[in-house]
């Protein structure tokens, strides 16, 4: 008798998903967004379809203001996968200069993550998606279902989906509908960590406590990445011992301080943390139902 | 969200070590509204501090504006996730939720009470190894605790826990609390559940839950917690069932590999093991169990791994993988128990798509043998299932596919049903036996065949089927076209809507279930006219597309044309040649098509009239003009 671990089992499921997706969709792609989760997403798509390369490209929907380290990451996780790699910049929001600082989290989120991938995935065609969101985030999150349909205006209709039982998902589409799949659904974050330390899977840097310029901003360390982050008058850069819980955008990121340069040293922070992982995260501070309504507007 | 392990702080790598090797649990909560179902799951992430410092602030908050239990954290708030739920106060969806201990992780699908549900708590159950039925201590056994453990029975759940909450409010009383744990075990008894443990515990107090309780000594059992923890799971007795694994995906980067890439359902596989490739049967040996960590010895159920076999043989997606020497059935017709979900109903008949496993085939409802009152479990006589409704039915596929029987295998005997035209999940399935009738009553091979009767006939045979509106002219065309055909020396058989009611159909109404019916026996005997060697001509307003999918899959792709007779209601009406228009809009005749009964229109039909601009005579030379050209008039 072999009794499969958590880790097992909850990889297993995750193959299972991507395989059904890749055997029923005409064009799926991977939303590639640089972080853990992300990271441990691709790790499963390159078991998953073991020894071919995943079947499908990356698809990295830039807003331009990610951290410098996670671009580094980005090209070098391309070239050693063997996928392509599509990046797409909403040019519209590239025209209009849209940025955290002078339009608000709101408005940058919305033109470069939001309407830049409905673009992107109107541009190529793509029917399938894959996604890395976890259903321990947030409370929306929850009560979505693991194939998550979309109108043909990528809306979301909470009241409308689909049953899913035992290990079978109806993957079909009417006509203009897309498919968000999200394999990583039953994950928690202690489970993405472990398995992280358990497969040795790559990740960005900024996850490891170092020393780096951040500024206070109302309580939250944003660190000055680039040339681009303006600094108020009196402002100086503090050099700190930092790190992130979660990645994003730089200048809407919280840093925490911390002395964790190991994985079992992060976990051990998080385990000991009071507070949870999206709270670096200032979209979801808006309001409480601010993520799923932002998910009927065709975020993610 | 520290568990309370010292292990964290003082030593991580063993902590971590510790935590590599928990096994993990799936279960589902199921109570009435008021049972306290959220607050016990609230409870239980809190307890196994699941909850973050930010999340306990926040639902400190939720709580004073909008929770239900004045001053006191309402944990339901931390499931209902939903903005429009929280303001009608009520969950109403599948929500799927986490916590872990340092023995097992747990995923808990929490699911609503109501009636109108059943749809969820079906989902939910379906991957869950355990139950917990919650009864309100005050009220006790109630229909829905009744209908929610004949769900569970129903889908498979094996080990169900009863916890009775609320025991505070009953002053923690055993004599309660033994009355409530009787009526559930004679109940339980009845509908065949066999593993329960009844527990008394209050969610909102947390007795029982984590620690033993001292408000109830005379409990000698284990708290909910306990039993979460060392209950045993699904796993086990799936490595003692056969092996079994539907393809997924045939994995072929190059011409040296080709593997069968899947999840292992059932048993156990070892490499170097006999199997069998079903349906076709063939089988060969186990070359490699290929994954990404290397080559395994074997693979076990709930495994996702790739097999390479000794020999090359033909095999695709939706094929099973078996054990050879206890390989699967295989079958095309089946009696299944089956839960609707879809807003329409299931009408005998009718075809859906049905995915089991890998696998999509189309589907035809056999009889309705009958369906289930879920609160007595009555067997009622029935000709359709509703919106949560279960019945029990015959299936007949339009392949033979492999299979178990439900209670031996979830993955290889559980499918859903798919409408075609919205491509919704409308039911979820539970295979019993296959249907020995298809096998026994073998299709008579004749000697003169359906080619011999053409060749001597000097002609092909085919279906010609016209669907329209009633006053369309479908009759007029037909009569024209048979009157065409006969000339030309060509054997025709003309079926018509109102003659086949006055003899074969005269015990059919016009309900939508009598309607799919009428169809199902014409398409029957078109197809019987067809093997005769003739061009039948059906003139049916034949209303629903999928009966007229059903009709053209059962003859050969090549032997039915769709001819859409098409005028607009208002044309049709005021033509009015019987006067049926005119009685229905006075209310006399009922489902009257275009009235108060829908028409679906052929989506690509092979030959479009608008009569409007075409006439009958130019339409029977559009019929004829396709007829020739398809080779049937030879």
């Amino acid at each position: 008798m072999t009794i499969l671990t958590h880790l097992q089992r909850l990889e297993a499921e995750s193959i299972h998903i991507m395989r059904e997706v890749v055997a029923e969709a005409d064009k799926p792609v991977m939303l590639y967004s640089i972080g853990k989760d992300s990271a441990v997403m691709l790790h499963l798509a390159k078991k998953a379809f073991y020894p071919a390369p995943p079947p499908f490209p990356l698809l990295h929907v830039d807003t331009t203001w990610k951290f410098r380290d996670m671009y580094v990451m980005r090209d070098r996780m391309a070239s050693e996968t063997g996928m392509d790699l599509i990046v797409y910049q909403n040019s519209e929001a590239q025209a209009l200069n849209i940025n955290p600082f002078d339009h608000g989290s709101e408005i940058h989120t919305d033109m470069w993550k939001t309407q830049g991938l409905k673009q992107a995935l109107d541009k190529y065609g793509f029917d399938v998606a894959f996604g890395g969101a976890r259903r321990d985030e947030e409370k929306s999150r929850a009560k979505e279902r693991i194939f998550s349909f979309r109108t043909a205006t990528h809306h979301w209709d909470p009241k409308n989906q689909r049953p899913e039982l035992w290990r079978l998902y109806n993957t079909r589409k009417n006509k203009g509908e897309s498919i968000r799949v999200f394999p990583i659904s039953n994950w928690t974050e202690l489970d993405i960590w472990q398995y992280i330390h358990l497969e040795k899977v790559p990740i960005v840097p900024l996850y490891f406590a170092a020393l780096r310029p951040v500024v206070d901003r109302n309580g939250t360390l944003v660190m000055v990445d680039d040339e681009r982050m303006p600094l108020r008058t009196g402002e100086t850069p503090m050099i700190k011992s930092v790190r992130f819980r979660t990645l994003g955008c730089y200048p809407l990121t919280g840093a925490v301080e911390s002395e964790a340069t190991t994985l079992p040293q992060i976990i051990q922070e998080m385990l000991l943390a009071t507070t949870s992982e999206r709270q670096g995260r200032m979209i979801d501070h808006d309001s409480a139902a601010s993520m799923e309504k932002k998910k009927q507007e065709g975020y993610f | 969200m520290a568990h309370i392990s010292e292990l964290i702080a003082q030593d991580i790598d063993a902590y971590l070590k510790q935590h590599e090797v928990k096994s993990l649990l799936r279960f589902i909560t199921c109570g009435s509204v008021d049972d306290g179902k959220s607050t016990l799951i609230g409870r239980l992430l809190h307890e196994s501090k699941m909850l973050f410092e930010d999340q306990i602030a926040a639902l400190e908050a939720d709580s004073k504006k909008v929770g239900t239990r004045g001053d006191e954290i309402d944990y339901a708030l931390l499931l209902d996730g939903l903005a429009a739920e929280r303001e009608q106060g009520i969950t109403i969806d599948v929500a799927y939720r986490f916590f872990s201990t340092d023995r097992r992780k747990f995923i808990v699908a929490d699911t609503p009470g109501h009636e109108q549900y059943t749809r969820n708590m079906i989902t939910g159950a379906s991957t869950a190894d355990l139950a917990i039925i919650l009864i309100d201590a005050r009220k006790g056994v109630l229909v829905q605790t009744r209908r929610h453990s004949f769900l569970v029975s129903l889908i498979g759940v094996r080990h169900i826990v009863v916890a009775i909450n609320k025991m505070d409010l009953v002053d923690y009383s055993r004599e309660e609390f033994d009355r409530i744990e009787a009526e559930y075990r004679e109940f339980a008894a009845k509908i065949g559940l066999e593993d329960i443990t009844v527990i008394p515990l209050s969610g909102v107090k947390g007795d029982n839950i984590i620690e033993r309780s001292s408000n109830t000594p005379w409990y000698k059992g284990p708290t909910l917690m306990n039993l979460l923890e060392t209950v045993e799971v699904n796993e086990e007795r799936l490595q003692k069932q056969p092996f079994r694994f539907p393809v997924q995906w045939v994995n072929r980067p190059n011409l040296d590999f080709r593997g069968f890439a899947g999840t292992v359902v059932g048993g156990v596989v070892r490499r170097g093991e006999r199997i069998r490739v079903q349906p076709s049967g063939r089988e060969s040996t186990v070359a490699r169990i290929v994954t990404a960590d290397g080559d395994l010895e074997q693979a076990v159920a709930n495994q996702s791994v790739t097999l390479t076999l000794a020999d090359e043989i033909d095999i695709s997606r939706g094929d099973v993988i078996s054990a050879a020497a206890a390989p699967a059935q295989v079958a095309d017709q089946f009696e299944a128990t089956i839960v609707w979900m879809g807003d329409d109903p299931m009408l005998r008949g009718r075809s859906y798509l049905l995915k089991l496993g890998a696998k999509t085939v189309t589907a035809t409802i056999l009889p309705l043998k009958y369906k289930l009152n879920v609160n007595t479990l009555e067997h009622i006589p029935a000709e359709q299932l509703t919106l949560n409704e279960i019945g029990v039915v015959e299936l007949e596929l339009d392949r033979r596919v492999a299979f178990d029987a439900y209670k031996d295998n979830r993955d290889t005997g559980g499918f859903i049903l798919i409408d075609r035209l919205t491509n919704n999940t409308i039911g979820a399935g539970m295979l019993h036996f296959a249907l020995r009738r298809a096998d026994n009553i073998h299709w008579q091979a004749v000697e003169v065949n359906k080619e011999a009767r053409r060749k001597l006939g000097g002609q092909g045979s085919a279906v010609v089927w016209l669907t329209g509106l009633s006053g369309a002219g479908k009759s007029t065309v037909a009569n024209l076209l048979e009157k065409r055909l006969y000339r030309m020396g060509k054997r025709t058989y003309l079926l018509d809507g109102d003659n086949v009611r006055h003899g074969l159909n005269k015990d059919l109404g016009f309900t939508a279930a009598d309607r799919v019916e009428n169809i199902r026996r014409v398409a029957e005997v078109s197809k019987l006219m067809v093997d005769a060697g003739l061009i039948v001509i059906t003139a049916f307003i034949s209303p629903f597309i999928s009966e007229r999918r059903m009709a053209r899959d059962a003859v050969e792709t090549d032997e039915f044309i769709e001819v859409f007779v098409d005028a607009p209601l208002h044309v049709a009406e005021e033509r009015d040649v019987k006067g049926l228009y005119k009685k229905a809009r006075r209310g006399e005749l009922k489902n009257f098509t275009g009235i108060d009964s829908p028409y679906e229109p052929p989506q690509e039909p092979d030959i479009h009239i608008d009569t409007t601009t075409t006439s009958a005579e130019e339409a029977v030379e559009l019929i004829v003009a396709r007829l020739n050209a398809s080779g049937l008039l030879e």
